[in-house]
């Protein structure tokens, strides 16, 4: 069998993305943002149940004994115990592993810039992001649209009032060759609308938009609030630049006991799916108790970005070899 | 037959969907960040050949499609069936109109068509690319004239009509491009 030894980047898209990387940590430099190493190897892992982790065995030399570490999906659950040490603003390039993605936009390790900023608002770190968008990668200035109004532009839908037969009716005619008995939950199905619907029209208009206020029930790690009409919505924004997901920041929740609630319902939610459930990170909740300032961050596919900059059409060609021929 | 899930889907993977054997010809993993993994999976039905999407959940999976591809030398027709015969083991497949309907006016015996097999029956007959035929009718030929300009209608052996120069002749060996039905040149016999 030929072996296939040759980079899946092209030389010249390798010394772009050098720079890249030397750019961002000038941008960030400027800014007086601190770059930090976390551990990539941790005992605890993401409840998220559509998250997977890879995981390892540390085995200590003459042992017999075993103890499970997972690679991290994002470097967050450390970076925000450095916050809780009050290190102030910080910022990681980080390698990041999710097990079982794998396709044009979606390689199982990947490169996640990012940051931490205790001062601002998760409006201010939307504008950071903007200029490190424009300013970095040359790509066009970001808009801003809540979830609700791109749910009303495309779909002419309210996704906080309408009930959630009619987001299935509407995803069934709006999407084709969708099985009639596919089953999903609300969130399930804002996201197939999001995914098979929204993103392509994104992309068709070449926009860069920042999709803000998710519904509560996709709040992650976000803190929630009442938007002006009165309904509960997280406060995490998207950035989608041409129909491609990059950037998914929250105004960071801080209540350990609710963070703790979130992690158990996770764990609930898998163990139902008959999914692996995580051991959470005991250490993120003991950090969040002793306190963590208030906080925007967000984190960004920075493999991702680089392909729009460079207009790639797939992941693999930015990164140095394929997860296939690693 | 062996299932596939769709992490295995790939360009060229045949799979039974609604009872029909399909063919893959794309497939795209859609995932949100922390959300659920589908698979968008553009492919051709076999049966009808029309290209159609399909979306998965990405633990999902299908039925392998028994579907092989065959050299298969054409022998005869019956008027219901056109038989072909395999050339190193004498076995006989017969196909349907259906199958040949793409084909029909391309199908001379002893030349040889990939035939896409499904369960053993023939599913459809492609033409090879390039056919040589006689002309059973034309307008008499234009002695001398060997331009190629302007051009006639001839009617193949098989049926088929193609356009050919002035100077063709009844009885004359044509070569044909069957994917445009196109006359190419005289045949050398």
């Amino acid at each position: 069998m030929a072996y296939n030894w040759q980079p899946s980047a092209d030389i010249a898209t390798l010394k772009r993305r050098a720079q890249y990387l030397a750019d961002v940590r000038r941008f960030f430099a400027a800014r007086d943002v601190l770059e930090v190493e976390t551990p990539i190897l941790s005992l605890a892992a993401p409840t998220a149940p559509y998250m997977a982790s890879f995981s390892t065995d540390f085995i200590p030399l003459g042992s017999l004994s075993k103890q499970a570490y997972y690679l991290q999906t994002s470097p967050e659950f450390a970076m925000k115990r450095l916050l809780a040490a009050n290190l102030g603003a910080i910022y990681q390039i980080a390698r990041v592993f999710r097990n079982g993605e794998q396709g044009r936009l979606h390689s199982p390790e990947f490169t996640m810039l990012e940051w931490y900023r205790p001062e601002l608002s998760l409006n201010q770190l939307m504008d950071e992001v903007n200029q490190l968008v424009q300013k970095v990668f040359c790509l066009n200035q970001v808009s801003r649209l809540s979830y609700r109004g791109i749910f009303e532009f495309y779909l002419k839908i309210n996704v906080f009032s309408c009930a959630t037969e009619q987001l299935k009716q509407c995803a069934l005619t709006r999407i084709t060759g969708l099985p009639a008995d596919l089953q999903l939950d609300r969130d399930g199905w804002l996201e197939l609308l999001m995914s098979h619907v929204i993103e392509p029209r994104l992309a068709a208009m070449n926009l860069a938009v920042f999709i803000y206020d998710f519904p509560a029930s996709q709040a992650q790690l976000a803190k929630i609030k009442k938007d002006e009409a009165g309904n509960d919505v997280a406060e995490r924004f998207e950035l989608y630049i041409a129909g491609v997901e990059i950037a998914n920041g929250y105004n960071e929740l801080l209540d350990a006991g609710e963070l703790k609630r979130r992690f158990t319902e996770d764990n609930k939610q898998r163990q139902a799916q008959a999914m692996p459930v995580m051991p959470m990170d005991n250490n993120l909740l003991a950090a969040m108790k002793s306190g963590i300032p208030e906080c925007s961050g967000v984190a960004l596919g920075f493999d991702r970005i680089v392909m729009l900059a460079l207009n790639k059409q797939e992941i693999q060609s930015v990164q140095s070899f394929t997860f296939g021929d690693a | 037959m062996a299932n596939f899930s769709t992490s295995e889907f790939k360009s060229g993977l045949k799979i039974m969907l609604d009872g029909d054997p399909c063919n893959i010809i794309e497939n795209e993993f859609v995932k949100p960040g922390k959300g659920q993994a589908f698979n968008r999976v553009k492919f051709r039905n076999l049966k009808t050949g029309r290209v159609n999407e399909r979306t998965f959940k990405s633990n999902e999976s299908a039925e392998g499609a028994d579907v092989i591809e065959m050299e298969l030398e054409y022998s005869y027709t019956d008027g219901e069936f056109w038989h072909f015969m395999d050339p190193a083991t004498y076995e006989q497949y017969a196909a349907d109109a259906n199958a040949i309907a793409e084909c029909k006016n391309w199908l001379k015996e002893q030349y040889v068509y990939t035939v896409t097999l499904w369960d053993g029956s023939p599913l459809l007959v492609a033409a090879p690319n390039f056919v040589n035929l006689i002309v059973a009718e034309t307008d008499p030929g234009l002695k001398g004239d060997t331009s190629g300009g302007g051009g006639k209608p001839a009617t193949l052996e098989t049926g088929a009509v193609v356009r050919v120069p002035l100077f063709i002749e009844i009885g004359e060996l044509l070569r044909v491009d069957t994917r445009s039905g196109e006359y190419v040149e005289r045949a050398k016999v």
